[in-house]
């Protein structure tokens, strides 16, 4: 589904991101967890197209696609889910999810994706109306991932969901990416909560100062030695 | 019954500043930018709609729609040659940039037309009496607001109703994230500044009605008392556009009727600088609120 290789990406004179390589097949859930500052943000905005890297490359379905546009990579089946949601606080919750279906022109389909979207986040139903600064962190972060759905995605990106929200809604939150990928979107994410990443993944890679230090199962990073001692509190 | 009559040209003069600030709001709500060259806009405006009429001795409704697709292609032009490679930086850059392109047009056009005064042709003339004669108001005033309440209306429902408008307000508030839903960010700037320009086209017409002379500077002052309009409603906001403009446009003509015609302007600013210490963002400007 997604290849990214060798991808290196620079500030000025900052490399945030060195020679990175790691692949999300389709039907996964694979997370990149590292800490902050670890160069999880530049990795997703690179492959939605939003920064160009210095050297390397990133592949949807085989195909290249890092000299296109961000707003051509979204109608290629690619969505994200940015840092701090980013949700258009003066725009109702309704106009949001139309947005998340901007480029799409099949008209039938969009009302039944927000169905589904409202069958995930009834909350979002109740409040369609209102103006989505007014939504509290949980209900925004809720909001920008059925905005994401709403570009019909293959694959979805996530960056840090979790952050900010109480224990309770992490929960919440991570149980419906789970259901988001059991309806067959492949899922890209990046936590800083390493343990409730780790639980739901399939495949998880470590991100420390720009370069990718390790990679294995869920399970098998869950039960690392360094992963424990770095990420989950001994 | 003067103060009705100067309360009607008041609007009129108003709803023609109403519409030059919709072209700065709109431009500063979507590229985050102050376009000085608006003013000159209204110029060229000016320029091909004189032309128009007295060149190719069009009708007036001809001679307009004429300058309104001169001025939207200019307005996407200079967007494209001047401002797009600007994109990233800084804003300091922009202005002064934008500064020159105002004196770039004022300049081309000395060239090509010579700075000498040309005389408008005389359109929409005459008036209407009420009360028995008591009160004289002119057809161009009627014209004006009501073209003015259109465009306000026009306008308000393809921001809210439509979805390159919807794309628009989703560029206004955050450009990374609209790119995020498939916006092409470039695209909804070109249309923003061909509707901005479109508009200083019909407004330079309904100027040069009022003021029938026709030169290379004659964008300027209309261009600050807009910009100014656009500042005191709330820049990026267009009923504050709407209502600056129209606000700006009664305080001119009653200072100038019942204070000093000289002091006119001071007024004006002076109301201004009140206005803005009491709500810096404007009459109508949002506070925006971060929720983390
Ligand atoms: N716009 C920027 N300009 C300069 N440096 C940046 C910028 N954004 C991020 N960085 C730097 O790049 C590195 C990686 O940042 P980021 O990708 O945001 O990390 P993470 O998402 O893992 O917290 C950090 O050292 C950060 O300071
Ligand atoms: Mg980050």
């Amino acid at each position: 589904m997604l290849k990214v290789e060798n991808l290196s990406v620079r500030y000025g004179m900052i490399e945030a991101i060195r020679n990175i390589s790691f692949e999300v097949n389709d039907g996964e859930i694979v997370t990149l967890i590292g800490a902050n500052g670890a160069g999880k943000t530049t990795t997703l905005q690179t492959i939605s197209g939003l920064l160009k890297p210095a050297s390397g490359a990133v592949y949807l379905d085989g195909q290249d696609i890092t000299k296109i546009p961000p707003h051509k990579i979204v109608t290629m089946g690619l969505a994200q889910v940015p840092e701090g949601r980013r949700v258009f606080a003066q725009m109702s919750v309704l106009e949001n999810l139309e947005l998340g279906a901007y480029y799409r022109k099949d008209r039938n389909a969009i009302e039944a994706d927000l169905k589904n979207v409202f069958e995930l986040f009834p909350r979002l139903e109740e409040r369609k109306n209102q103006l989505a600064g007014t939504l509290s962190g949980g209900e925004q972060q809720m909001l920008a991932m059925g905005r994401a759905l709403m570009a019909k995605p293959k694959i979805m990106l996530m960056d840090e969901p979790s952050m900010g929200l109480s224990p309770l809604l992490v929960r919440e939150i991570f149980r419906i990416i789970e259901s988001i990928n059991q309806q067959g979107t492949t899922v890209l994410l990046v936590e800083q909560n390493a343990k409730m990443a780790l639980g739901i993944a399939d495949r998880a890679y470590v991100l420390e100062t720009g370069k990718i230090t390790l990679e294995g199962t869920g399970a098998e990073l869950a039960a690392s030695e360094q992963v424990r001692k770095a990420y989950l509190g001994g | 019954m003067a103060f009705l009559s100067y309360l009607i040209s008041g609007l009129g003069l108003g709803s023609v500043y109403a519409i030059i600030a919709l072209g700065y709001s709109m431009v500063y709500g979507i590229a985050k930018m102050l376009n000085f060259a608006h003013g000159d806009i209204i110029m060229a405006g000016a320029f091909a709609s004189f032309f128009a009429m007295t060149a190719a001795g069009m009708p007036l409704i001809a001679a307009a729609a004429i300058a309104m697709v001169l001025c939207t292609l200019l307005g996407v032009t200079i967007e494209r040659l001047a401002y797009k490679p600007l994109r990233n930086a800084s804003s300091l850059s922009v202005l002064i940039t934008a500064i020159g392109v105002s004196y770039f047009l004022q300049n081309a056009a000395q060239l090509m037309f010579g700075s000498d005064t040309k005389i408008y042709p005389t359109v929409l003339n005459g008036s209407f009496s009420l009360f028995g004669g008591q009160l004289s108001v002119s057809y161009l005033s009627i014209v004006t607001i009501l073209t003015c309440v259109v465009i306000m209306g026009a306008l308000t429902l393809f921001i809210n109703k439509t979805k390159t408008g919807k794309a628009m307000r989703a560029c206004s508030e955050d450009k990374g994230a609209a790119v995020l839903m498939g916006i092409n960010v470039n695209r909804i700037i070109s249309i923003t500044f061909a509707i901005g320009s479109g508009l200083a086209a019909v407004a330079a017409v309904l100027l040069c009605a009022a003021y029938p002379s026709v030169y290379p500077t004659l964008g300027s002052m209309p261009g600050i008392r807009a910009f100014t309009a656009a500042v005191f409603g709330g820049i990026g906001s267009i009923p504050g556009a709407f209502l600056g403009g129209l606000m700006l446009g009664v305080i001119e003509t009653f200072a100038k009727a019942y204070i000093s015609t000289q002091l006119s302007d001071a007024i004006v600013f002076a109301v201004l600088i009140i206005v803005l210490l009491i709500r810096p963002t404007g009459l109508l400007g949002k506070k925006v609120s971060v929720k983390v």
